[in-house]
C-alpha cells in the first residue's frame, strides 16, 4: 500500500463485465457498423520478422474456461521497437485486442515475433479484463525458444523459479501455446506495472 | 522513459471481493509482482481524432434506424487528468452501456427488457488538448443480474480510458448521483474506500445542460501520474 500525499487519487477500477465487447470489440457483441472497430491487426502486412500465431485459453480457479474475456496485447516489432519509440513499419500497430471464444474460451493472435527490447527478452505484454476481474491483470508472454534471452531478462529473472514457466509460451506445430490460469496452484504471474 | 508513480492500491478494489461472486474463482490469490522500474513499455497506440467517425460520440444517433432512441437524453462530459492534475490530451475513451430499459445489445444478454432498434450502446471519442471529452447518450436503466436472487445493478456506464501506456490503462464504471442502488451493489462496494466510490458518481451539471434538449452529467477521470526525466521535460511541447 502506498499513500501519496499531495497527489490526486487515481480513479478506481471496476470490472469490465460480461458485455465488454460492446465497447471494445462491438462486432464480437453482434453490433456492426456503429463505430469503427480498432485493434484488429497488430502487425500489419508490411511488418518484418517471423509470422507467428499465439493461442491459448484462460481458466479460472475451478479450471473452467473464461469465455467472456478481452485481452489487449502490446508488443515491439521484430527489431524490438515499440510504436512511438522509433521507426516501425507502416501499418505496424503494436497493439491489438482479442476476445476469448464464447463457447470454447480459446483466443488467438496472429502477429510477428517481437524482437528483444534492450536487455528484455522478446515478449508480448497482455492486459486481461473480464467479469469477475476488478482490476485488469497484466502479464507477459515469453517464448520457449528464447532460452538465452530469457535467462538474462530483467523482468523474467525477478519471477521466482517455480512460477517462471507460467509466462513461457510453448511452441507446438505452427503456434505458440500460452494458457492463463487466473487462480490455483499453477496461477499465472500477474504484474504491478 | 517515463516512470509511473506506484499505484495506490488503497483506492482500488482488491481482486477478491466475495460478495461479488464472480471474483471468487477469478481473483488471483498470489500478490501482484512488482515489475522493475523502467521495464514496462511507456508507449501506447495513438488514436487521433481521425480514428473516430463523426457520430462515434453520439449514442443517440450512431445506431439510429428509424428514429431517436427511447430514454432520458443526457450529455456526459468531463476531463481526464493525471495524479499531478495535468490534462491527458489525445487519449481514447470508449463507453458502453445498456439502453433505457436496462438491456444490452449483446448476443449474451437475454434480459426480458426489449432492445431499442435505435440504440447500440457503444461510443468513442478522443480527449481534446485540455483533456476534455463529451458524449451524447441516454441514461441507462438498472437491471437484474445473477449474483444473488435479487441483485440489481445501479444505472451505470462503462468507461475505458487508454492512457499513455498500459500502466495508465483503466476501465471503470460511472454511476448517477442519487441512485439508491449504488450502496447495494457488490461491484461498487468492492471498493473499500468510500471517497473512491463517491468519485465514480457522475454529478448532475445544470450549467452544461442543454435547455429543452438534454440534462448533463459530469465525470472526471484521474489516471496514474508520471515522473518525467529532465530529457522528457525538455521534450514536452514537441
Amino acid at each position: 500500500m502506498v499513500h501519496q500525499p499531495g497527489l490526486l487519487p487515481e480513479t478506481a477500477s471496476q470490472t469490465a463485465g460480461p458485455y465488454v465487447h460492446i465497447g471494445l470489440m462491438p462486432s464480437v457483441a453482434g453490433i456492426d457498423g456503429n463505430v469503427r472497430e480498432i485493434g484488429g491487426d497488430i502487425a500489419g502486412p508490411e511488418a518484418a520478422g517471423e509470422r507467428i500465431r499465439v493461442e491459448g485459453m484462460i481458466r479460472d480457479g475451478q479450471n473452467m474456461p473464461v469465455c467472456d474475456a478481452v485481452i489487449e496485447v502490446c508488443q515491439a516489432n521484430a527489431d524490438g521497437i515499440f510504436v512511438g519509440a522509433g521507426q516501425v513499419e507502416p501499418g505496424f500497430a503494436g497493439w491489438a485486442r482479442v476476445a476469448t471464444d464464447f463457447d470454447t474460451g480459446l483466443w488467438q493472435l496472429n502477429t510477428v515475433k517481437p524482437g528483444a527490447v534492450g536487455h528484455q527478452a522478446p515478449h508480448l505484454a497482455l492486459w486481461v479484463v473480464a467479469r469477475g476481474i476488478n482490476v485488469g491483470l497484466h502479464t507477459r508472454v515469453y517464448f520457449d525458444d528464447e532460452d538465452t534471452a530469457n535467462a538474462t531478462c530483467p523482468v523474467l529473472t525477478c519471477v521466482p523459479d517455480a512460477r517462471r514457466g507460467t509466462l513461457i509460451a510453448r511452441r507446438s506445430g505452427g503456434a505458440y501455446r500460452f494458457d492463463i490460469r487466473l487462480q490455483g496452484d499453477d496461477e499465472t504471474v500477474f504484474f504491478d506495472l | 522513459m517515463s516512470v509511473y508513480r506506484p499505484r495506490d492500491w488503497t483506492v482500488q478494489p482488491p481482486a477478491l471481493t466475495p460478495a461479488y461472486k464472480s471474483t471468487r474463482a477469478r481473483a488471483p490469490r498470489s500478490p501482484l509482482l512488482r515489475m522493475p522500474d523502467g521495464t514496462a513499455s511507456a508507449t501506447s497506440p495513438v488514436f487521433g481524432h481521425a480514428a473516430c467517425g463523426s457520430l462515434d460520440n453520439d449514442l443517440l444517433q450512431n445506431a439510429m434506424q428509424d428514429g431517436t432512441p427511447i430514454g432520458e437524453r443526457i450529455i456526459l462530459h468531463g476531463r481526464v487528468i493525471d495524479q499531478d492534475a495535468r490534462p491527458v490530451p489525445g487519449t481514447l475513451i470508449e463507453i458502453w452501456q445498456a439502453n433505457a430499459g436496462g438491456r444490452y445489445r449483446h448476443v449474451n444478454d437475454d434480459y426480458i427488457a426489449p432492445l431499442d432498434p435505435n440504440f447500440g450502446g457503444c461510443g468513442r471519442t478522443v480527449t481534446d488538448a485540455d483533456g476534455d471529452y463529451r458524449f451524447m447518450t441516454l441514461r441507462p436503466g438498472p437491471y437484474p443480474w445473477p449474483n444473488s436472487p435479487n441483485s440489481w445493478r445501479p444505472a451505470h456506464i462503462h468507461v475505458s480510458i487508454m492512457g499513455t501506456s498500459f500502466a495508465q490503462r483503466l476501465i471503470t464504471q460511472l454511476y448517477f448521483q442519487g441512485d439508491p442502488l449504488v450502496p447495494l451493489c457488490p461491484i461498487v462496494q468492492a471498493i473499500p474506500d468510500k471517497s473512491a466510490v463517491d468519485r465514480l458518481v457522475a454529478r448532475l451539471d445544470m450549467d452544461a445542460a442543454r435547455p429543452f434538449d438534454a440534462l448533463a452529467y459530469r465525470f472526471d477521470i484521474v489516471l496514474r501520474g508520471r515522473t518525467a526525466t529532465p530529457f522528457e521535460t525538455n521534450a514536452e511541447g514537441n
